[in-house]
């Protein structure tokens, strides 16, 4: 009996110690963090582009962390101005960090691509804009309908002649759509006043 | 070293007649707990591999079924990872490890009953969360996507088990606990706390994506890990016929795994905006698993040594062995890999891939087929219907894992370095990645096609179709004697008259 309690107590101790150290003490050291400048909560629009973003599993292709000067080359592929902190994420309530890049990585991807047009061009067909990419087309974001049946609040996507629609219909984007490239312009790296100092340290 | 210190050796009883009786009897009790875990278990396997070859040949034709929002890549991949995960080697470790449990504590199994519910409900739970995935409901935190609706299906399944587990084992008969009951009794205390500590609602930002890391690797390590080498531990002595070779060197292995493992998960966000201290930590203990991952390797490779010849005839013993060769070889890379240099290259591209394939498939998964094929003609009281088929499955399965493993691994470092190099435009990089996807889906249709035969073999034998075959399934004939310390034969308990009446 004793020999029992003593594997079930070793077992239960050492993963309680992990726990503690890995899961809770950063929640504590990292409770008071202030956002970085440019860290504002989302709005709706991009609340709902957000779960977009979640519920196509983005996260599988796109990291969004740009790792500092020193460790790996983000910074000189021009994925961001500086390395991620903490500070970034502050509004996240599911994290998107990532593990993988078969795409780019987005943290910063507002100051590098803003282009509307462009964006909802890459989500109707990325090969559209970027032959040879291997990410998948979202073609239930967006609606083909007649040119004379658009609204004149809708926003039509421009695409080359290779990729649009035939005849007089064209490719409209939906409410999803949209509210997804607002979030996308959420994903920002200012400039800190430190010159990035701490970003090894942080 | 006490007489039952190892399966390899008879136990304490005065004749060959009531060892085979008490096996028969412990054996028979854990019957349909066993069948409902593993059949459930290979439909998920099949329908995983499905799941993976879909997304696996999205790569090569991008605009293939991109007009159903269920079938794009970003929903298929996580129900691919979570009925992997959850259903097929979560569902299959428990078949087995309920089987080891009863033999090893010499005790027919307790609670069957909460066993078969949990089996329900376990079921439930991956449907609902896959379905989930698919309809756009992923909770889009990796290794744990499924819906919170889908975990309340699955907690209180896997609470069922522990509940079980402990009554058996407060029932025991055996004195000794061999040290695969170590290993499955940790699992079932660690599983289940694992999953309700992912799910309590505190995590957000950074903090969540440390604890998020925490869980994914622990479930690894903790949870399909030690049923893995519980069965390593029991299935290599025993189908060889000699004690393992250390067996103070195994409890070494036990406690070095239990205290290190579960701090090593974080390496994962080596380099990204954690703090600095957590990241360090887990190289440290990333590294230190080389002890835990040596000793275990010492005393499953050298009770092999020397008996290399028996795994040409014993299919349980060359699923596990090629298990155990991949456990050193995952173990290893994973220690390496989690220094910062090799950080730096491998994390973000298909390296990482590879290493948990060679985890989960080529440690966990072929271990669990190799432990399958021993326990089912126990349980069932038939044989595997084709020794053709099974061996068809071990070639498939085994080649698949080993081309896809190298083809990811290489042109993940090739991907690495590239990514390394600013010079090389963005989409080089993924074009250069292209060739090393194809073999990838080769290689998942051959594995696929090894899962099929699998799940044929199983329903044959569930049903026990066909003619009663003679003997044992064996690879080939094998000279008298091989496998006599198993009752006659290394995959099934002798059928004697005395055995035949009480059955």
């Amino acid at each position: 009996m004793t020999r029992i309690a003593l594997i079930f107590l070793g077992a239960f101790a050492a993963i309680a110690m992990s726990f503690t150290a890995l899961a809770l003490l950063p929640r504590m050291q990292l409770s008071t963090i202030e956002p970085t400048p440019g860290t504002t909560d989302y709005t709706y629009d991009e609340q709902l582009g957000r779960e977009v973003y979640l519920r196509e599993g983005c996260i599988y292709c796109h990291s969004q962390q740009v790792r500092p000067e020193g460790f790996g080359a983000d910074i000189r592929r021009g994925w961001g101005g500086r390395g991620s902190r903490p500070g970034d994420y502050v509004f996240d309530e599911t994290h998107q960090l990532g593990t993988m890049r078969t795409g780019p990585d987005l943290h910063d991807i507002a100051s590098r691509q803003p282009s509307r047009d462009w964006h909802l061009a890459h989500l109707y067909q990325p090969r559209s804009v970027s032959p040879g990419s291997v990410m998948p087309a979202y073609p239930y974001l967006f609606e083909v309908k007649k040119k004379s049946n658009v609204m004149a609040s809708e926003v039509t996507v421009p695409l080359s002649p290779e990729y649009a629609p035939p005849g007089d219909s064209v490719v409209v984007a939906t409410e999803e759509a949209l509210a997804l490239y607002d979030y996308l312009m959420t994903l920002e790296l200012e400039p800190l006043n430190d010159g990035g100092a701490q970003d090894a340290a942080n | 070293m006490p007489d039952d210190a190892s399966p390899g050796v008879p136990p304490d009883v005065a004749d060959a007649n009531a060892d085979v009786d008490w096996r028969r009897v412990v054996d028979a009790s854990t019957r349909w707990p066993v069948i409902a875990f593993v059949v459930s278990a290979t439909a998920w396997l099949v329908i995983g591999s499905l799941l993976a070859l879909i997304a696996s040949f999205k790569f090569q034709f991008p605009d293939w079924w991109t007009h159903q929002a269920w079938l794009t890549f970003g929903r298929v991949r996580p129900a691919h990872l979570n009925t992997m995960i959850y259903g097929w080697i979560s569902m299959a470790g428990v078949g087995v490890s309920a089987w080891l449990w009863a033999r090893l504590l010499k005790t027919r199994l307790q609670g069957r009953w909460m066993l078969l519910l949990s089996a329900a409900l376990w079921n439930l739970g991956v449907l609902v969360g896959t379905i989930g995935i698919l309809a756009g409901y992923s909770r889009a935190i990796e290794w744990v996507e499924m819906p919170y609706v889908a975990f309340a299906f699955i907690v209180p399944a896997m609470l069922l088990v522990v509940a079980s587990f402990i009554q058996t084992l407060w029932q025991r008969h055996a004195r000794h606990l061999y040290i695969s009951v170590w290993y499955l009794g940790a699992a079932i205390l660690w599983g289940p706390l694992l999953v309700i500590a992912i799910l309590l609602p505190i995590y957000s930002g950074i903090p969540e994506a440390t604890a998020n890391w925490w869980y994914a690797h622990n479930i690894l390590g903790l949870w399909i890990t030690p049923p893995g080498l519980a069965a390593a531990y029991y299935f290599i002595p025993k189908v060889i016929g000699r004690p393992v070779h250390s067996y103070h060197l195994s409890y070494l292995g036990f406690w070095t795994l239990a205290l290190f493992y579960n701090w090593a998960g974080v390496h994962h966000l080596v380099g990204g905006p954690v703090p600095q201290w957590v990241a360090t930590v887990s190289i440290v203990f990333s590294a230190m698993m080389i002890i835990p991952v040596i000793v275990v390797a010492v005393n499953h490779h050298l009770t092999v040594v020397g008996h290399f010849e028996k795994l040409k005839y014993s299919p349980t013993l060359r699923f596990v062995v090629f298990g155990a060769m991949s456990y050193t070889a995952v173990s290893l890379q994973g220690s390496l890999q989690s220094f910062r240099y090799w950080q730096e290259v491998t994390h973000f591209t298909h390296y990482t891939i590879a290493h948990s394939h060679l985890g989960v498939y080529a440690f966990a998964t072929m271990i669990a087929f190799g432990a399958i094929y021993y326990i089912m003609p126990r349980v069932t009281e038939w044989e595997w219907g084709s020794k053709r088929l099974v061996s068809l499955h071990f070639w498939t399965t085994g080649l698949g894992i080993g081309a896809y493993f190298t083809a990811l691994t290489i042109g993940g470092v090739i991907q690495g370095f590239q990514m390394l190099n600013p010079d090389v435009a963005f989409l080089d990089i993924v074009d250069d990645t292209k060739p090393w996807l194809i073999v990838r889906s080769v290689s998942g249709t051959l594995m696929t096609i090894g899962h099929l035969v699998f799940a044929y073999l199983l329903v044959q034998i569930v049903l026990k179709r066909g003619e009663r075959p003679e003997g044992p399934t064996y690879f080939h004939p094998v000279p008298e004697g091989t496998f006599a310390h198993v009752g006659g034969d290394g995959s099934r308990s002798v059928r004697t008259p005395s055995a035949d009446q009480d059955g």
